[in-house]
């Protein structure tokens, strides 16, 4: 069956049916490449979907101070809100069992200079514990620690743009920057995935900022890493009971939805998660239609091949081929193109994805496209298979025809 | 011409024994609820070196004898033997085989294979008795040179007018050396001075001692033959000899 002349012979009849060939194979080669394409994008739509949404802390609760709305308590109504350093002292006291860290946010834009260079820079005012609330990255140096805020000292921790911006290619660890006016030591740089504009902010001791405006207590927006054994459940209840106690404290109406506003970071990965969920049930069934429209393909090509051959079946058995001659004729043929085409849409798919990988990447939400390769080579058989059994069926029935009736057939 | 008095290994059966023996060969059709009946008894016996016309009008039931004689059809009942093998419940494989070695098959329609030049076509046969490729070809290009299409052995069927390709269909229903050769309206397709041409060719393979059964309606192309069987609504009401017209006269 699988001798020297058997395979000459299949050669020789690709060979001269160059169409015919060339259909089969082009009709795999393309539904492979479509779905390997297909699903090294969507993978690649998730691995973006997870740098986005997974690298920042989840256990983070956000408190922003608004504008109340509704008189309440004597107070009227429009009055700003502003968080003080007691806040941060009687949430710390009230809520010590759920509290990981505790931390102002206080924002300013000051000019920066060092040497020739200048720029404008987000500066933010924070509390040590805030490296863990945003899970910054230190590339040199240190962040802001406990004795910096408690001595209020003139020390930064710069990001990685700003470094560049001012200092070029010289390190800045020891060196001092005029900030707003007063001199700062930069004690570290970090970096951060969030994008260019992370990458561009400056923080110091919240104290210190303070110390400058006057020695204010103000202290801007709160944030509040808690502890991750909470879960979403419990993130959700001390949300709340935060939201109450917050608003009793600074005589906002419990109805009051503009006072103080929350953002939930447990809440907003819940939904990424559900999203990603549902993306990851796209990309399932992305696969499977292509696959299901790869096999209608192939299976309607082979259908038709054997058909178009029916006269050259009955000629071959009136000279002695036995049916099994034909079927295997026609299996080897269709087996051997589909499974060279099959892999070589696989390739070509995969270099697709390996050289459009690094284009997509800022664009298009497109990061690392990739597929498994054991799925790859799973759906190429699938195919070569389907395809063997869709030419097997309508082989088996052309050679079970009378020799003198496939003749006939014109 | 090349091939005259060639012999190309076919042995003839010198002692005339039946090459073809059927007995009370009875065949119907089921047409919807009607059956049909197109062969009611045949006995006949063809000798071995002989050269048989099979005349009759379309519905006589030539066709159908020549496809059970060329077990590509079956009888419902009766005997039939091929030198002296009884041809009965053959499934498709053995059916193949046997037709692979024992007969020839010249169709009306040539019945090439398209993609296939004259020699491809011709070594065919040889293919399905798994002789090896060097060998197929020479033998290939052996008959080819008798039908006098040696020149023409890379030529594709579309490449050639029709005699030649009933002479390339000829060369390879000889290739496999068969005992008996089954032509069915051979000349149907093929233009009167053509189909003498292919007439000529088909007594001097006869003339090399070749059985050969010829299904015609053609008067002039039976009589080209030795014997004419008449076949009338499935029975044979004729069988004689006949004087021989050499087709050669008329090329």
């Amino acid at each position: 069956m699988f001798s020297r002349d058997t395979w000459r012979e299949i050669f020789d009849t690709l060979r001269k049916n160059k169409l015919r060939t060339f259909l089969s194979g082009f009709t795999v080669a393309l539904g492979i490449l479509i779905f390997v394409s297909l699903v090294g994008m969507t993978n690649g739509l998730m691995n973006t979907f997870d740098k986005f949404f997974s690298q920042d802390a989840t256990n983070v609760l956000y408190f922003f101070p608004g504008k109340t709305t509704i008189p309440y308590k004597g107070y009227k109504s429009a009055r700003r809100i502003e968080f003080e350093n007691s806040d941060l002292a009687d949430i710390k006291k009230n809520f010590p069992m759920f509290i990981d860290h505790i931390s102002p946010r206080i924002f300013r834009t000051n000019l920066v200079k060092y040497k020739e260079e200048s720029n404008n820079y987000t500066t933010i005012g924070v509390d040590w514990g805030q490296q863990f609330a945003e899970k910054t990255i230190m590339m040199k140096g240190r962040y802001i620690n406990v004795e910096d805020v408690k001595n209020k000292t003139k020390n930064v921790a710069i990001g990685r743009l700003v470094e560049q911006d001012l200092f070029g290619s010289t390190n800045s660890i020891g060196k001092y920057i005029d900030v707003g006016g007063s001199v700062f030591k930069v004690v570290g740089v970090f970096q951060d995935d969030g994008g260019d504009n992370e990458e561009r902010q400056i923080y110091l001791p919240y104290t210190t900022r303070q110390l400058i405006e006057k020695n204010t207590d103000k202290i801007g927006q709160i944030v509040i890493s808690f502890k991750e054994e909470l879960g979403y459940t419990g993130a959700m209840a001390l949300e709340s009971n935060l939201e109450k106690f917050l608003k009793e404290k600074k005589f906002i109406s419990p109805k009051d939805q503009n006072g103080i506003f929350i953002r939930n970071v447990a809440e907003a990965l819940k939904q990424n998660q559900d999203f990603a969920g549902v993306l990851q049930i796209i990309a399932a069934l992305v696969a499977f239609g292509t696959i299901i429209a790869g096999i209608i393909g192939i299976s309607n090509i082979m259908v038709y091949v054997v058909k178009e051959r029916t006269k050259e079946i009955g000629i071959r058995k009136a000279i002695g081929a036995t049916p099994k001659d034909v079927i295997s004729n026609i299996l080897l043929e269709s087996t051997f193109i589909t499974t060279i085409s099959g892999f070589a849409g696989m390739i070509v798919g995969i270099a697709v994805l390996s050289y459009i990988g690094e284009k997509l990447a800022e664009d298009y939400f497109i990061t690392n496209p990739y597929i498994n390769l054991g799925v790859a080579i799973f759906a190429t058989v699938i195919l070569i298979v389907f395809g063997a059994l869709a030419g097997y069926i309508p082989a088996k029935r052309a050679a079970r025809i009378k020799p003198i009736i496939a003749l006939r057939d014109e | 011409m090349s091939y005259c008095g060639i012999l190309f290994g076919i042995q003839p059966n010198t002692n005339k024994t039946n090459m073809i023996e059927i007995k009370d060969l009875h065949k119907s059709y089921q047409m919807g609820s009607n059956s049909l009946h197109v062969l009611k008894g045949i006995n006949f016996s063809v000798k071995a070196g002989e050269l048989v016309a099979i005349m009759g009008s379309s519905g006589s039931g030539k066709s159908t004898l020549l496809n059970i004689l060329g077990m590509l059809d079956v009888a419902d009942s009766g005997e039939y033997k091929l030198d002296g093998v009884t041809i009965k419940d053959l499934n498709e494989t053995k059916a193949a085989k046997y037709r692979n070695k024992f007969l020839g098959f010249v169709f009306q329609s040539f019945n090439l294979i398209n993609y296939k030049t004259a020699l491809e076509n011709v070594a065919l046969p040889l293919y399905y008795q798994r002789i090896p490729r060097k060998e197929r070809q020479e033998k290939a290009l052996k008959y080819l040179e008798m039908v006098g299409l040696k020149e023409w052995s890379h030529h594709l069927p579309s490449e050639l007018s029709g005699g030649q390709n009933q002479r390339v269909a000829v060369a390879r229903a000889m290739a496999s050396e068969p005992k008996v050769i089954l032509a069915d309206e051979l000349t149907g397709a093929l233009d009167s001075t053509t189909s003498y041409e292919v007439m000529d060719l088909i007594q001097k393979i006869n003339d090399q001692g070749n059985t050969i059964l010829v299904v015609t309606h053609e008067d002039d192309i039976a009589h080209m033959c030795k014997r004419i069987v008449y076949l009338k609504d499935g029975v044979i009401i004729k069988d004689e000899k006949v004087k021989q017209v050499r087709a050669s006269e008329y090329v």
